[in-house]
């Protein structure tokens, strides 16, 4: 992934920037450019929308044969969370035995290093989640 | 002077003792934790480094403070672990605290007194209304040879203090005594420090250290009882009682701020760590004094005095973070701090 | 809309063909499918090759022109070129080639499909495989393939009570069936315990529940019903071709027990083709990892929601089974190069319902269907045939 690409993700990947359509409310994670619901009417109407961070992991797997990228940090959980404004989305939960992590278990996300370009190249920010505190 | 208006202090959850380092080396354990005063050590997670750990400092800060981070005109990090050689960890917690674009940034280095130093840059600019906010973060991932004595106490974890007008602690004084003096140090592209043994102790820490301190009290017209907290930079859990009987202080004085034997030494993030843990159980007009230290050498110096707003505030439960742990042992340490890849 | 019948049929095997390069594959399952029909090559009007990424496996795009080169038919200069869908690619291939027949366009149509996966490291492969998922929000935080389906499996068991040991069961199934195929890459028999047993690549998904990395190619001549007549007598029709699409990601689904798209295309497929489930006599299902083949039975109708996992255990798809699925040996024995897999899908389909299938051969089977999914569920395309 070249530094533009990564970049240009920034807010979403640091903050959790999303979208919500001002016409029915409904918000998006990743951002939307045009809203399922209301199609043509949603053009241009669609606003940033900060996610909470906090959701429900609704499935999670434990990834044991990692890919390239991912060599050396494995075996590590890799859910899909239900966020609390109602989109999914899908990350690393960390900071917990992986024996513990279940369907339903409530997280909030963090900041933590995703991935490194080699050795010599850039070093990729952004969300995954951990065990929320009461 | 200006006042810390928030803080926030981060400090990983996995740890590893004293005599499972020991017991790899063949070492004996419990000479070690007596001579140093240090049981366990935190270590970051694979995924963590100083930009994730000031990020977490920050975020806390900016929650305490209650501010809009917008408002935050200047960010600096102190760190000797930056991730980056080129490229500024400062930005990357602007980002994350959504305080960006209109600011000033940059990284420090100073060894442990990193922190300190981007604190007293803050304090500068809001004294002379050149920024609104200013934030000013310690944190290290500090390398430790393995095998070296470093090794059982050099640890992860960071803290973050915003400066401003008014707050919850005025700033009153601050002076710093600095010299050239080569105890501890590490070679652009090395993966470890080297040190001079026995030479870190006397002609460096105690000496800078206890010039400093005296220096500010001089200034301030203060004694050693005129403080209700002492905040020393803490290598091991000995060397800050050392100095502050050297002082004059009391074991009572350091007691809340002492917390090397079961984080381990956080470098930049030492002293601010803390002086953190003091925050959260200071009384408004109580007197804090707090000198870093930074190999190098210097000694950066505070004078504090908690004001009635800290009531206002949510304290950070440092001390209640810390009881979230999880030991490790020294193959698991290994591949957290990938020294396997 | 003319009706289409299938005239020829030709596949390379499946395996790891270290001797074979990505054109060599091409050319001789092209090459075994015009035997099959009969035909010389001048009567072909346009080719519809699928393939995941040969641009990333073997750096080569452009695949139409390469195809037609390999073939020889570049002096007719006849219209070719790729079709993407990921693991569907051989599946839209043949709903493209279909709909050039169906609409008029273009009589004698090559439909085919074609992958070359050993060329690369087998980092690289699964690199490649990453680009079916969402890249950006899936792959980059280090969700791999059959992580995917792994977080589709535990919602499953969790949802609906399957089992581990009925993952293992649609493996075992397919392991059986591919034993008599002579294309497919796995030929050896396998158990339940040999499937839990085999390391886990995604909890809760084992070695022995994910398909392999493979190479190979697979191609067949589509023709109009009336000119079909000409080349052969087993004359294979397409009932109907549905293709249906849903996110890519797939944590952007209206549900994580089932596939939209698969539910979606087969419906559609249903009602074209004026048949139900439980007319169909058999099928080859899309099955990269054993949970897919059990979420495919119930999207596809053949069992009751949740059910598919009993179902498999109790041996309804099985070769002497209710509804035979997958008796080439699916994806998981017969080996899935991924751009062929839907051709080969086809491939199977017309074996069967020409009696030509030998030893798993299915007793009258007069209608087939073909169900090839691409990545997480983004695309899916159904076609049903039949014997007429």
């Amino acid at each position: 992934m070249g530094v533009a690409r990564y970049w240009r993700e920034i807010p979403q990947r640091y903050n959790l920037i999303g979208t919500k359509c001002s016409v029915c409310g409904t918000i998006y994670f990743p951002p939307r450019a045009i809203c399922p619901n209301c199609r043509r009417k949603s053009a241009g109407k669609m606003e940033d929308y900060k996610l909470k961070g906090t959701g429900t992991v609704e499935s999670f797997t434990i990834i044991r044969v990692p890919p390239p990228e991912f060599e050396g940090k494995s075996p590590y959980a890799i859910a899909l969370i239900k966020m609390d404004e109602g989109c999914h989305l899908t990350g690393q939960i960390v900071d917990c035995n992986l024996e513990d992590i279940h369907i339903g278990m409530k997280v909030e996300a963090c900041f933590r290093r995703i991935q490194e370009d080699g050795k010599r190249g850039a070093i990729y920010y952004g969300y995954k989640f951990r065990k929320a505190k009461e | 002077m200006a006042s810390i208006v928030g803080y926030g202090a981060y400090v990983p959850r996995y740890r590893i003792k004293v005599e499972e380092i020991a017991k790899i080396w063949g070492k004996e354990a419990a000479s070690i934790s007596s001579g140093l005063y240090v049981f366990e050590k935190s270590v970051p997670g694979m995924d963590e480094d100083t930009a994730t750990i000031s990020v977490e400092a920050a975020r806390r800060a900016v929650k305490s403070a209650g501010i809009d981070p917008k408002g935050i005109e200047a960010i600096y990090v102190g760190s000797e672990s930056h991730p980056y050689a080129v490229k500024p960890t400062a930005t990357i917690v602007a980002e994350a605290i959504e305080a960006t674009p209109v600011l000033t940034a940059a990284d420090y280095e100073f060894a442990c007194k990193a922190g300190t130093a981007g604190l007293q840059n803050c304090i500068a600019l809001v004294d002379s209304n050149m920024i609104q906010y200013g934030m000013a973060i310690g944190t290290d991932v500090s390398q430790a040879a393995p095998g070296d004595a470093l090794e059982y106490t050099a640890a992860a974890g960071g803290a973050a203090f915003i400066v401003g007008k008014e707050g919850i602690a005025t700033i009153n004084d601050t002076v710093s005594f600095t010299t050239d003096t080569p105890d501890f140090w590490r070679r652009e592209g090395s993966p470890y420090p080297g040190h001079g043994g026995r030479f870190t102790g006397e002609p460096a820490y105690f000496k800078h250290i206890t010039n400093a301190a005296k220096m500010l009290m001089e200034r301030c017209g203060t004694k050693p009882s005129d403080y209700d907290y002492a905040v020393f930079h803490q290598p091991n859990g000995k060397f800050p009682s050392r100095v502050a009987k050297m002082l004059g202080f009391e074991k009572e004085q350091i007691k809340d701020s002492l917390l090397c034997p079961w984080i381990g030494n956080t470098y930049s993030g030492s002293s601010m760590v803390g002086l953190a843990a003091v925050m959260d159980v200071a009384q408004p007009d109580q007197r804090i004094i707090v000198v870093s230290y930074g190999s190098g050498a210097g000694s950066d110096a505070f004078d504090i005095t908690v004001t009635d707003k800290i009531e206002g505030i949510q304290r950070q439960g440092i001390r209640e973070m810390l009881e979230d742990k999880e030991y490790v042992d020294y193959g698991t340490y290994m591949k957290l701090r990938g020294e396997f890849t | 809309m003319r009706d289409v019948a299938i005239i020829g049929i030709g596949m390379t095997e499946f395996g790891e063909l270290w001797e074979k390069s990505f054109r060599e594959l091409v050319a001789e399952a092209g090459v075994r499918a015009i035997m099959d029909a009969g035909i010389e090559g001048e009567e072909i009007d346009a080719m519809y090759i699928g393939g995941m990424s040969s641009g990333m496996f073997v750096g080569q795009e452009h695949v139409g022109p390469l195809a037609v080169e390999v073939a020889g038919l570049e002096d007719l200069h006849i219209p070719a070129t790729r079709v993407e869908g990921a693991c569907a690619s051989g599946g839209i291939a043949l709903h493209q080639g279909y709909i050039s027949v169906a609409s008029g366009m273009y009589d004698i149509v090559v439909v085919g499909g074609a992958e070359k996966m050993t060329d690369v490291a087998g980092g690289s492969a699964t690199n490649i495989l990453a680009s079916a998922s969402d890249r950006e929000w899936e792959a980059f935080f280090g969700a791999t393939f059959p992580g995917l389906y792994a977080l589709m499996a535990t919602y499953h068991m969790h949802k609906y009570g399957t089992t581990p040991e009925q993952l293992a069961s649609v493996a075992v199934k397919n392991h059986y069936n591919g034993s008599t195929n002579p294309k497919a890459q796995f030929k050896r028999k396998i158990t339940v315990e040999d499937v839990l047993k085999s390391p886990l690549v995604a909890d809760p998904l084992h070695l022995l529940d994910c398909s392999p990395v493979s190479d190979g190619a697979a191609a067949a001549i589509l023709a109009p019903v009336e000119v079909a007549k000409k080349y052969t007598d087993k004359l294979v029709r397409i009932k109907a071709s549905a293709m249906a699409c849903d996110t890519l990601s797939l944590h952007g689904r209206e549900r994580f027990d089932a596939l939209p798209a698969a539910i979606h295309a087969a419906k559609k497929a249903y009602e074209k083709a004026g048949v139900g489930p439980k007319d169909i006599d058999l099928a080859e299902v899309h099955d990269c990892f054993t949970i897919a083949e059990i979420i495919a039975i119930e999207d596809l109708g053949f069992v009751e929601r949740g059910r598919g996992g009993p179902a498999t255990e109790e041996g309804i798809t099985s070769l002497h089974g209710e509804i035979p699925v997958n008796t080439s040996g699916g994806l998981k024995s017969k080996g899935h190069p991924v751009g062929a897999t839907g051709i080969a899908q086809l491939n199977e389909i017309v074996l069967q319902l020409r009696g030509e299938a030998g030893e798993r051969q299915v007793k009258d089977a007069q209608i087939g269907l073909t169900h090839n999914v691409g990545g997480s569920g983004g695309t899916a395309v159904v076609n049903i045939m039949e014997v007429i």
